[in-house]
């Protein structure tokens, strides 16, 4: 995936050129682009002066951060201790089967990432899915499914 | 007045008067809308939407208003809206009852019957929300202004008193005094350890150094709970007014909201926040003409549970990998930048303007002999009454449970509570009548942490709940003590291998060894209290881990490689409706006939149990 270089340092022009603005900056670009693109992060060291293997370290230390390239669709369901005990796990691996990508990776053709993260703070409503920054609330192992074709549709008419 | 700035006490004593009386003068219905993430989730937004186009739709601005509130706690009944003057509570509220909440309710005077609470057992309806048996037993000093305030508007704040406290700080308080007060109050951080606030402070205020900072630690990192998130939603102010009377109680002129990336909302409302109090000039240089100067930034944390952890936070906010520090030397001598740091959770600076305000006396009168004030939970898991709730220190998880929270869902027995997340503990119905404190709940194997409670029914497997959190604390350990790093993954891998019915007897003496090795080796609180979930499912639940390895069994019929699943005939109407949803085409029988499941085809997915209507489906 090719960007324009300009946008990148834009980014990093924004944020005072310190190594305490390396967190900033990184969220930046993983909201703007969803993953680290590597030659930002090339770009990143040389403008704050902080070697790239720092760099690294800390983009693969947070889970916010992502080396690699998301599917054009994010599925994430929570497995928070609330959305666990009420059935979580079972939708996770549904989730698997139906988009035919394993959790915590990207489907080949690029087109759905799954992940599951440790509680969105709305166990109330679990279990929880978030289909593209949309949340799902008290769903059930079917709802992986629906949700899935849902997301099949929406492919269709786009393509 | 609004938005010009506030040069001096006065000032702001005036402002605050005004919007009170502007407040008290409100002729208006008012339908206050709860829309914290959780009621946005579950469409209150839309609901508002609605709402407003009905009332423009009548021309009835001037008769009704709609207020967006953060969150009311009361999650279970979200979207939910309370109606003013009389507080009558609506639950479940949906986009379509629009036109009859103001027809019906607000210009005929009629309650609709079908949007009142229903207490879970009895069925009986209430009209008032403080009437409503999750409220009743709640002393909501800290959250309970989140009904009566738009989050985003500082003179909602204004108009319930707020920042009152700053004025009375500044006026007739020394920092010495300030510190003395929140010691005398018996305020103990709010986060898990439960250190007393009051000395933390001191020891700030005594450390050497010309600069200072504070931190006010929103990292609200473990699963199941979320005050913090709903204080910061709904009332961000008055988590700055605590952080600006700590800031001058130590002598700081820079502080640090440290807030989870994962919500959004909050980060949004406590932006706005800082914006409107710098605009006001209570943040900012010589704040009301007093000579004291208090900068608040924020710094957004990616996604690592250890950053809860204060040296931790303090390497992550410096722009490094979040890895605790050795202590000594402790943050309030070295932080931040080498200078001394105070750190204090969200919900303690939550509960700062109100000791200073009602007086430290009347605080201490709130809990049990070493736990004062309240706490909130987040009640979850399988409660009838999911919800935020703030009681005071002493009442009994029982009271919690089954009064608060409305007992289990189906009626099914209580098996455990889990409270203080990762580094808490699991708690067996013997312990229900145990008062909540920080002490008696250290006695029983578990922690009050920071405030998730997750309650447990005779569905969930207390192996699996171990399992759960370890493999949790093996994914957030930072690696740095060699101890926690492996000791973690050691320890989830002999709890997956009893889980799989591979264990033997030999491996919870195991357990029980490695969990003392973990926690005596490792430098920070991750590692320190890892093992908790392990040693106190083991204490209270050994028959469970027995029935594991001796029978290859799991009785709550979580474990996937120690159950299948069957069809009860008496119960089965040859429906059809689980072969339809069998995924692997387990399920044979026609319509009308009792169906039966292929043991070889079945990949124990749970669609069928989810789908049959008539509980004919066992799982053992």
């Amino acid at each position: 995936m090719l960007h324009d270089q300009t946008e990148f340092e834009d980014i990093i022009q924004k944020h005072p050129q310190e190594k305490r603005s390396m967190i900033p900056i990184l969220q930046d670009l993983q909201a703007k682009y969803n993953y680290l693109p590597p030659v930002a992060l090339n770009m990143v060291s040389q403008a704050l002066d902080v070697p790239l293997i720092d760099i690294i370290s800390v983009a693969s230390f947070y889970n916010a951060f992502s080396l690699e390239p998301k599917g054009e669709h994010q599925i994430t369901v929570c497995i928070g201790t609330a959305c666990h005990v009420r059935g979580a796990p079972l939708i996770l691996e549904e989730f698997e089967r139906k988009l035919d990508v394993e959790a915590g990776h990207t489907r080949n053709d690029g087109k759905y990432s799954l992940d599951s993260v440790a509680c969105l703070g709305c166990c109330a409503i679990g279990p929880v899915v978030v289909v593209d920054g949309e949340y799902h609330a008290q769903t059930g192992i079917r709802d992986a499914g629906k949700i899935t074709k849902m997301l099949e549709k929406k492919e269709k008419t786009n393509d | 007045m609004t938005n010009t700035k506030l040069r001096s006490l006065d000032d702001l004593k005036q402002k605050i008067e005004q919007e009170s009386s502007r407040k008290a003068e409100e002729k208006r219905s008012v339908l206050i809308v709860s829309a914290g993430t959780c009621g946005q989730a579950r469409g209150s937004l839309k609901v508002i939407d609605s709402l407003e186009k009905e009332i423009q739709k009548r021309n009835l601005e001037d008769r009704i208003a709609v207020k967006i509130t953060g969150c009311h706690g009361f999650c279970e009944a979200e979207p939910n809206i309370i109606i003013q003057p009389n507080n009558l509570f609506y639950q479940n509220v949906q986009p379509k009852d629009a036109e009859a909440i103001i027809e019906e309710t607000i210009l005929n005077g009629q309650v609709i019957d079908r949007l009142l609470y229903r207490e879970p057992g009895t069925e009986e309806t209430t009209l008032a929300g403080p009437d409503i048996g999750f409220y009743k037993k709640q002393m909501r000093i800290v959250l309970g202004d989140n009904e009566h305030i738009e989050p985003i508007k500082i003179d909602d704040y204004f108009a319930v008193g707020g920042y009152s406290a700053i004025a009375k700080v500044l006026q007739e308080m020394s920092p010495e005094e300030v510190i003395e007060e929140i010691k005398k109050s018996g305020l103990r951080g709010r986060g898990g350890a439960g250190f007393p606030t009051g000395n933390k402070w001191a020891f700030s205020r005594k450390a050497k150094g010309d600069k200072k900072y504070i931190i006010c630690n929103a990292d609200e990192g473990d699963p199941g709970a979320y005050m913090d998130r709903s204080l910061m939603e709904g009332n961000p102010h008055r988590v700055l007014e605590g952080m600006i009377i700590g800031a001058y109680a130590i002598g700081a002129d820079e502080g640090y909201i440290y807030i989870r990336d994962e919500y959004p909302v909050a980060l949004k409302h406590i932006t706005t926040a800082i914006q409107n109090a710098e605009k006001l000039g209570l943040l900012g240089d010589d704040i009301l003409g007093s000579g004291f100067n208090f900068k608040v930034h924020i710094s957004r944390g990616a996604g690592a549970f250890v950053c809860g952890e204060e040296t931790a936070m303090i390497e992550s906010i410096e722009g490094g990998v979040g890895v605790p520090r050795q202590r000594p030397p402790f943050p309030s001598v070295k932080g931040l930048w080498k200078k001394p740091t105070n750190i204090n959770n969200v919900e303690t600076w939550g509960n700062v303007p109100i000791i200073i305000n009602k007086g430290a006396d009347w605080y201490a009168k709130i809990g049990t002999a070493n736990s004062k004030g309240t706490k909130i939970f987040s009640l979850v898991g399988k409660i009838n009454n999911t919800g935020l709730v703030e009681v005071p220190m002493g009442i009994t998880l029982r009271e919690v449970i089954y009064d608060v929270g409305g007992g289990i869902p189906e009626n099914k027995a209580f098996k455990a509570v889990q409270t203080g997340g990762p580094s808490g503990g699991c708690l067996p119905a013997e312990k229900l009548d145990l008062p909540i404190d920080y002490a008696s709940l250290i006695e029983a194997g578990s922690i009050m942490g920071s405030g998730g409670m997750i309650v447990m029914d005779e569905n969930t497997c207390m192996v699996d709940v171990a399992k759960y959190f370890l493999n949790f604390l093996r994914d957030e350990s930072c690696g740095k003590c060699m101890s926690c790093r492996e000791g973690t993954q050691r320890l989830w891998e002999i709890v997956d291998k009893i889980t799989t019915g591979k264990g033997k007897m030999a491996d919870m003496q195991l357990l029980e060894e490695l969990s003392i090795a973990v926690k005596d080796a490792s430098m920070c609180g991750l590692g320190q209290t890892a093992a908790n979930p392990v040693l106190s499912t083991l204490r209270y639940f050994k028959d469970e881990y027995i029935t594991h390895i001796k029978d290859k069994k799991c009785p709550a019929g979580v474990c996937k490689e120690l159950i299948t699943y069957s069809v009860i005939d008496e119960n089965c109407t040859g429906c059809l409706t689980c072969k339809k949803v069998c995924p692997s085409g387990a399920v044979s029988g026609e319509l009308k006939e009792i169906h039966s499941i292929d043991r070889e085809k079945c990949i124990k997915c749970g669609a069928c149990l989810e789908a049959c209507n008539f509980d004919a489906i066992k799982v053992e």
